[in-house]
């Protein structure tokens, strides 16, 4: 058998925290994949994709790591369903590049477009419209798993619906998704009607967020989270729906054309003080500054995925890297009272956080490790400082009493005994990894840290 | 619309370069391997992606008696062919083949043997058609023997050697000959065994250039283009020392 042999290297998630040696396997094809697979018996595995997710999720220390970036082929598109079926290394910038000008667009995207298929499932990634649309996995329709046993097998919600639901959101470690077929939605226009209203401080993005956000199909606020005092938590709301074509300018001539914008790079990693209190507050406060209470067009990348436009932007945070941290706090425990804790602790601390966003969300799916349920969540970046793993104990702790969770795909610091409590069907998620994967094949940095497999 | 055959449509470097191809308008493709069900991906991204019409065609290198059948059934399913890309090739560990003639015989049979006899057919062809054009992949290896990989080089010197007299032969009919001479690249065939991958280079600059080579109807492509300085320089040491190096 001929074997894809791997490349032990260095290897980071986005936060560029932790860096871990792994023995990275690049295979070209299914086959290449369960030739690893066979060929390392008594070796752990987990599939990484384009390296998105923060910090350990699809690192595995010493042990394996299978890279999916290869198998990145278009299977089928139905026209008449919308539904389009590809290899998990597909992107979804690739989905955009393809789909947009044909008028279809993603029906969820997070942050950033860079992000597999595969991980977008994995991770059951969310956008500016979970509260009304939910999950990533709403839109997939099923997809085939690559078990530990060498089976490959196909989860939705009718069939292996367990196994669907340990996947959706189950981190890699059910097994490697080959394949995945998922909806797309029509779109008029590749732009969206933003409408901009500023809150001065945190009861008013409240206030505006319960009053209508179920009227925009996209929301989301920038906040001010080094902002204290009466303006604690003072916000920018950014509201929006696809555009119609009568929306649009009379000069505009292909209603599905991105601008083209010049990539901008950052070359090196910036010195370790450049993000700092004052240079964040100076920003804070000239951003909040530049925004008027309208309504204007913006295209979809602008929209979405205003980072991407910067390659390797987890670069100004220097070479100690960040943690991002996210945390959701359910509806009927006093979310506000929550975030307002979490953000005083930050603003006490000066722990300055670049990018932070609040949005509302909406109900829970069946995901045994899905993080997103109704109510509230606050997504920060926080630079690698010293102090920084008590304090994000304490903000776990601030998340837990009010009956919160973190974002798996983010969290580069929960303790077993806090995500045991912040994921009370871990158990049940166990149950059905033993089924699909008896030997433990699959485990990652994060497993071990959660202890989910040893 | 403008059909290619792409021989050996499985590696690294063939898929980039078919989808680069296949992004300019009215490509359509014969794509081929031993193994067809491996295009079956490929082939469906290609109709997807950019609605190239794609024929899968099993193709086995070594099996020269068949090659006359295999390229005139070619010409019946895809009707005519405008170019042939060859891009396969086979590279063994240097002390193997050193030690193992099977080894040694299986890299010139594949890099050198079959392509005479698969690129003889389809030069007939286009000569006689007066148009198209030949392109193959050979390397950099094949401009100076080293000893750390001359029965790969000197497979692939043969190799280049027939292009260039094939490329004098078909001048005058108007039949483009590309001859690709990439160094190392990031591929299925180096990943894992370069140590340093600093040196490898990205698989889509290769097909940007093959790309460039066959618009532009050049006749020899270094790839990445630096190759062709730094091959220039080895060429240029005289023998009496060049057998002393270690390069």
């Amino acid at each position: 058998m001929k074997v894809t042999k791997p490349v032990k290297k260095k290897i980071s998630g986005w936060g560029n925290y932790p860096v871990e040696s792994c023995f990275v396997y690049r295979p070209e094809n299914e086959t290449d994949i369960h030739d690893i697979i066979e060929g390392t018996q008594d070796f752990s595995h987990i599939a990484y994709g384009l390296g998105r997710s923060y910090a350990d999720t699809a690192l595995n220390k010493d042990q394996g790591v299978i890279r999916l970036e290869q198998l990145n082929h278009f299977l089928h598109f139905d026209e008449d369903q919308r539904l389009l079926t590809c290899e998990a290394g597909v992107t979804l910038s690739d989905i955009i590049d393809v789909f947009l000008p044909r008028g279809y667009f993603l029906p969820v995207t997070p942050g950033t477009k860079l992000v597999t298929v595969g991980g977008a499932i994995a991770n059951d990634v969310h956008g500016k419209n979970h509260h009304v649309d939910g999950c990533f996995s709403e839109f997939v329709t099923s997809f085939d798993l690559l078990t530990g046993s060498g089976e490959v097998m196909t989860c939705s919600r009718e069939e292996n619906s367990e196994v669907f639901w340990a996947t959706v959101g189950g981190i890699g470690l059910t097994g490697i998704i080959l394949r995945a077929t998922i909806s797309l939605i029509p779109v008029e226009s590749a732009f969206i009607n933003v409408t901009y209203e500023k809150a001065g401080h945190l009861d008013e993005a409240f206030d505006k967020f319960i009053e209508n956000d179920q009227n925009y199909k996209y929301s989301v606020a920038w906040i001010d989270c080094l902002s204290s005092g009466s303006s604690l938590g003072r916000s920018v709301l950014m509201r929006g729906d696809h555009a119609k074509q009568s929306d649009l300018p009379m000069n505009v001539q292909d209603p599905y054309a991105l601008p083209n914008k010049f990539p901008l790079k950052m070359p090196v990693h910036a010195p370790g003080m450049a993000l700092n209190y004052w240079s964040i507050s100076a920003f804070n406060q000239l951003y909040y500054s530049s925004f008027k209470d309208e309504s204007k067009l913006e295209d979809l990348t602008s929209f979405f995925h205003p980072l991407d436009a910067i390659d390797d932007w987890n670069k100004l945070y220097g070479r100690n890297g960040f943690v991002q941290y996210q945390a959701v706090f359910p509806k009927d425990q006093q979310p506000k009272e929550g975030i307002r804790k979490l953000l005083e602790r930050l603003s006490s601390d000066k722990r300055s956080s670049f990018l932070a966003v609040l949005k509302s969300s909406g109900q829970a799916n069946h995901g045994m490790l899905s993080f997103p349920m109704e109510g509230y969540t606050l997504a920060l970046d926080i630079p690698n400082k010293k102090g920084l793993f008590p304090f994000l104990k304490e903000l776990d702790e601030i998340v837990l009493a009010h009956g919160g969770r973190v974002y798996l795909a983010k969290d580069a610091s929960l303790d077993e005994e806090t995500f045991k409590q912040m994921y009370p069907r871990w158990e049940e998620f166990l149950n059905v990894k033993q089924q699909v994967d008896p030997k433990g094949v699959f485990r990652s940095s994060m497993s071990r840290r959660l202890g989910l497999t040893d | 619309m403008r059909t290619i055959l792409i021989l050996g449509a499985t590696s690294t470097i063939a898929q980039a370069t078919v989808r680069k191809l296949a992004a300019r308008s009215n490509m359509n493709f014969v794509l081929t391997a031993r193994n067809t069900e491996e295009l079956k991906p490929l082939k469906q991204d290609l109709e997807i992606r950019y609605s190239a019409s794609v024929i899968l065609k099993s193709f086995d290198a070594l099996n020269f008696d068949q090659h006359e059948t295999f390229f005139s059934e070619v010409i019946e399913e895809a009707g005519d062919i405008h170019g042939v890309v060859l891009m396969y090739g086979a590279m063994t560990d240097q002390k193997q083949a050193e030690n193992d003639f099977s080894a040694a015989r299986n890299m010139i049979d594949v890099n050198y043997t079959s392509a005479v006899s698969i690129l003889n057919i389809a030069a007939n062809y286009f000569e006689e058609m007066k148009r198209g054009f030949i392109c193959a992949v050979s390397s950099v290896a094949g401009d100076r023997g080293r000893k750390s990989n001359y029965i790969y080089g000197s497979t692939k010197a043969g190799l280049s050697v027939y292009l260039q007299g094939l490329r004098n032969r078909l001048h005058a009919s108007g039949v483009q000959v590309l001859t690709v001479k990439p160094g190392m690249v990031d591929t299925k065939m180096t990943y894992g065994v370069v140590e340093n991958s600093k040196l490898l280079a990205d698989p889509n600059k290769v097909a940007t250039d093959i790309q460039n080579g066959l618009v532009k109807r050049r006749d020899v492509v270094y790839t990445p283009w630096f190759w062709f300085i730094i091959m220039g320089i080895i060429k240029l040491i005289p023998e009496i020392i060049f057998k002393r190096t270690d390069i």
